[in-house]
């Protein structure tokens, strides 16, 4: 028996416009760029939707209606769906449809596709929490499985899923983590009593997401027999292989000229030709199959770059001073009370911004892989810094305000109502 | 080798980028002969000068140059008044003329493959040499009429000589990518015959200055400072600088603006500080060099290259080699090998002052650009210069 587990990661942050010094204090809405550029959110939305999201959800739909066989997982982060919902809700609908077969599986996740799992315990959990209700909400299904942004994972990180009940979790299936060990298996964390760890087979997962319309590799091109045969060879050697990727994988990264979308609809019918074949969501793949080792991972992996660390997001000085500016609000911020100004801080937490930081790829010469909607890291810096700036100036005038208003009015605070 | 000035008599880059690059060919073992249209004490016994002035047996002497290669022919005018018993010709022109004309004798008795010739006041020297020798003859391109006109009308005698060169030139060496395509759309010269090589920066001197430096005697504990060096001409673009301070001293009224370099526009300058209402934050430090330049970039906290147009720019990498962070104008060369700075449209006022504003206002920022920046600059070397020169020495002579 060997099993396909497939998930799919969807997100789109909420970028920071070019947010200038001039607009601090006077401009509080940081995330309605409205030029012709990718710092303008709708624009990018939109043409994601048109391009990827919508072809890919009615294709996968049809193939859920015409394989009883077929099921997959979706990782949404929060602010995707909190966008889509306000300004594409067609698209929230297809989503929903997908989801109401009762063959995708959902994954828990951080609702604002944040890092603050590093940074700080208690704010971490209440995203994931966050991100729990609105699973709930919209789809109505409890996710039992966790992914953390970026698919980064440690052993804290797995026992703290383990505390709180997840069943299983997911991480890169790293060969200096793994050794002479294969990805394709289940195995447990190190010290962890219940929850079971999910390994990304990265060379099968990046045939497709990275490698796909690539002409000058070797596997070009590649169709479905031809990929199945490759997933077919772990027979005997394996019993599940985890495919993870970007949804954009599909006609937003690989084109649909590539033939992307083609193979998609192609893969189901092949795989189950081999009739020790099957499609195992998650969940499914964890109570399938029995642990047979355990994976210890003392320092953070995660599925980026050779490194598979967090160097893409905290590898510079501005990251790491961006970070940790933005986690040291977190008290004064929750004491405001004011929801919109919490929001605004979450969304500031988004890696995505840090990412945009990035300078490690400018000694590789590499900066094509590398996509960034502000035309230097730095511009993406200073527009963040800025945005933080003033809501730092909001957060000192909201207790300002609260202050006053809790000595003159000790009873009833109208802010505290809010 | 063809060209017109020399540290220590340069008034700006040209000089040094030819030092640069003449050391560092040589360091490569390249033959070389350095010609000057005029006799200077030059202190260097690595590579031969010639000079145009002078009968070859005669003895060396120097002499003081009211001849810069920045000069326009009026400015030349003007700026005779003020230079007595260093007289030339009439006037740039004939001086251009007469460097060309003395070729002849410089080179009769030397033997050489390439000639190379830098800048417009030396093409028709090197085409003179070409036509006399039949050698190969490369132009290099450090400054274009254009860039010298920031923006005015350009004279027609410069863009005839400069023509004449790019003509003549079997291939054209620019100082950037900005440049070659100021030659391909404004003189109508073909790409394939220009080959990009980017200036390098003096290697020696780096070090990234300590963030608990005693302060500058000029600069108050607190005080932040913001510097601009250049000739105070249009295409350096000191009134954008001046006005990007008018709007950095709204947000952050102690920061102080030096500006070190002279020019015509000098009076100009100091008046728009007056008139903008910003003069009691705006210093004037004259034109300075050696440790005087090297203590002004190690005291700011911030260099600003606001060029209208620079065919490259070697003073930001001047500041980052002291550890200084750089913000420069997207319209210069040297914007596109530094990746560790910050770069701004030279007219978009309000965006260079919201980037100066942050470098003053988040340290971490200030930090970074200074120590990847003082990082990037040392790999910009005359020797990778060097080593594109002396391919294109090869690929020129076999053909």
């Amino acid at each position: 028996m060997l099993s396909l587990c497939l998930y799919f990661h969807v997100h789109q942050p909420y970028r920071v416009k070019r947010y200038r010094v001039f607009d601090v204090g006077v401009d509080h809405e940081y995330f309605n760029d409205g030029s012709e550029t990718d710092l303008n959110n709708s624009r990018i939305l939109n043409k994601v939707a048109v391009k990827s999201y919508i072809p890919t959800n009615k294709l996968l739909l049809h193939l859920l209606n015409t394989h009883p066989e077929f099921r997959f997982a979706f990782s949404f982060s929060g602010v995707f769906l909190s966008q889509i919902e306000r300004e594409f809700p067609e698209l929230l609908q297809s989503f929903q449809d997908l989801v109401k077969t009762g063959r995708v599986e959902l994954l828990a996740d951080t609702y604002y596709h944040s890092l603050a799992f590093f940074h700080s315990l208690p704010e971490f959990e209440r995203q994931v929490r966050q991100h729990r209700w609105l699973l709930e909400r919209l789809f109505g299904q409890v996710p039992t499985v966790f992914r953390n942004t970026e698919l980064s994972y440690n052993n804290d990180l797995a026992q703290w899923a383990d505390k709180n009940g997840y069943m299983g979790i997911m991480a890169e299936g790293w060969d200096p983590i793994l050794q002479w060990r294969s990805p394709n298996f289940v195995y447990n964390p190190k010290d962890c009593k219940n929850t079971r760890l999910l390994l990304k087979n990265y060379r099968l997962s990046d045939d497709v997401a990275f490698r796909f319309g690539q002409r000058s590799w070797a596997g070009w091109p590649l169709t479905a027999p031809k990929y199945v045969q490759w997933v077919n060879s772990h027979h005997g050697n394996g019993q599940t292989v985890n495919l993870f990727m970007d949804y954009e994988t599909f006609g937003e990264h690989q084109w649909e000229d590539t033939g992307i979308f083609h193979f998609l609809a192609a893969l189901p019918n092949e795989f189950l030709k081999h009739g020790d074949n099957t499609f195992k969501t998650p969940t499914e793949t964890i109570c399938d199959y029995e642990p047979v080792g355990e994976i210890d991972v003392p320092y953070t992996l995660t599925w980026a770059d050779t490194e598979r660390d967090l160097s893409a997001w905290t590898g510079n000085n501005i990251q790491q001073a961006a970070l940790r500016e933005i986690y040291a609000l977190e008290k004064d911020i929750l004491a405001t009370k004011d929801i919109r100004l919490i929001e605004d801080w979450r969304r500031l937490q988004t890696s995505d911004h840090f990412y945009y930081m990035c300078t490690k790829y400018f000694s590789d010469g590499d900066v094509h892989k590398y996509f960034n909607p502000y035309d230097t890291p730095y511009d993406a810096y200073i527009a963040f810094m800025n945005a933080l700036y003033d809501v730092k100036l909001r957060v000192e005038k909201a207790l300002a305000h609260k202050e006053s208003a809790v000595s003159s009015q000790p009873i009833l605070s109208p802010l505290s109502s809010v | 080798m063809f060209g017109w000035e020399f540290p220590p008599h340069n008034s700006g880059g040209l000089g040094v980028a030819c030092e640069g690059l003449a050391r560092a060919l040589v360091d490569k073992s390249v033959d070389l002969l350095f010609v000057l249209p005029k006799k200077v004490s030059v202190n260097n016994d690595r590579f031969r000068f010639l000079f145009g002035n002078v009968s070859r047996k005669n003895k060396i002497y120097s002499v003081d140059t009211g001849l810069t290669p920045y000069v326009t022919a009026k400015e030349y005018l003007l700026s005779k008044r003020y230079l007595e018993g260093n007289i030339y010709g009439a006037d740039l022109f004939s001086e251009v003329m007469r460097y060309a004309s003395s070729v002849k004798n410089i080179i009769q008795d030397e033997v050489f493959d390439v000639i190379h010739a830098h800048d417009w006041l030396s093409f028709l020297a090197g085409v003179e040499a070409k036509r006399i020798s039949g050698k190969p003859l490369i132009v290099h391109v450090h400054a274009t009429g254009f860039d010298q006109a920031g923006g005015n009308a350009v004279d027609e005698r410069v863009f005839t000589i400069e023509k004449i060169g790019f003509d003549a030139a079997d291939r054209i060496i620019t100082v950037s990518q900005y440049t070659k395509d100021i030659l391909i759309k404004k003189y109508g010269v073909s790409a394939e015959k220009i080959v990009v090589v980017h200036n390098g920066v003096e290697s020696g001197s780096y070090i990234c200055k300590e963030e608990n430096d005693a302060p500058m005697p000029w600069k108050r504990p607190g005080q932040k400072m913001v510097l601009f060096v250049g000739r105070l001409t249009m295409h350096k673009g000191p009134d954008y600088f001046l006005r990007a301070a008018r709007r950095v001293i709204d947000f952050m009224p102690n920061t102080m603006f030096v500006i070190a370099g002279s020019g015509d526009m000098e009076f100009q300058i100091i008046r728009q500080a007056a008139d903008l209402g910003i003069a009691q934050n705006v210093f004037f430090a004259g034109f300075a060099r050696g440790e005087n330049l090297r203590r002004l970039y190690e005291s700011a906290d911030l260099y600003v290259l606001p060029s209208v147009s620079e065919p490259f720019g070697i003073t930001p990498l001047e500041a980052l080699s002291v550890g200084t962070p750089v913000l420069i104008s997207k319209q210069s060369g040297v914007s596109e090998v530094l990746a560790h700075a910050l770069k701004v449209d030279f007219w978009d006022i309000e965006e260079m002052a919201n980037k100066i504003i942050a470098v003053l206002r988040y340290p971490p920022l200030t930090r970074q650009l200074a120590l990847y920046g003082n990082g990037e600059a040392r790999n910009i070397t005359w020797a990778k210069a060097a080593d594109k020169c002396i391919t294109l020495y090869n690929a020129i002579q076999k053909r």
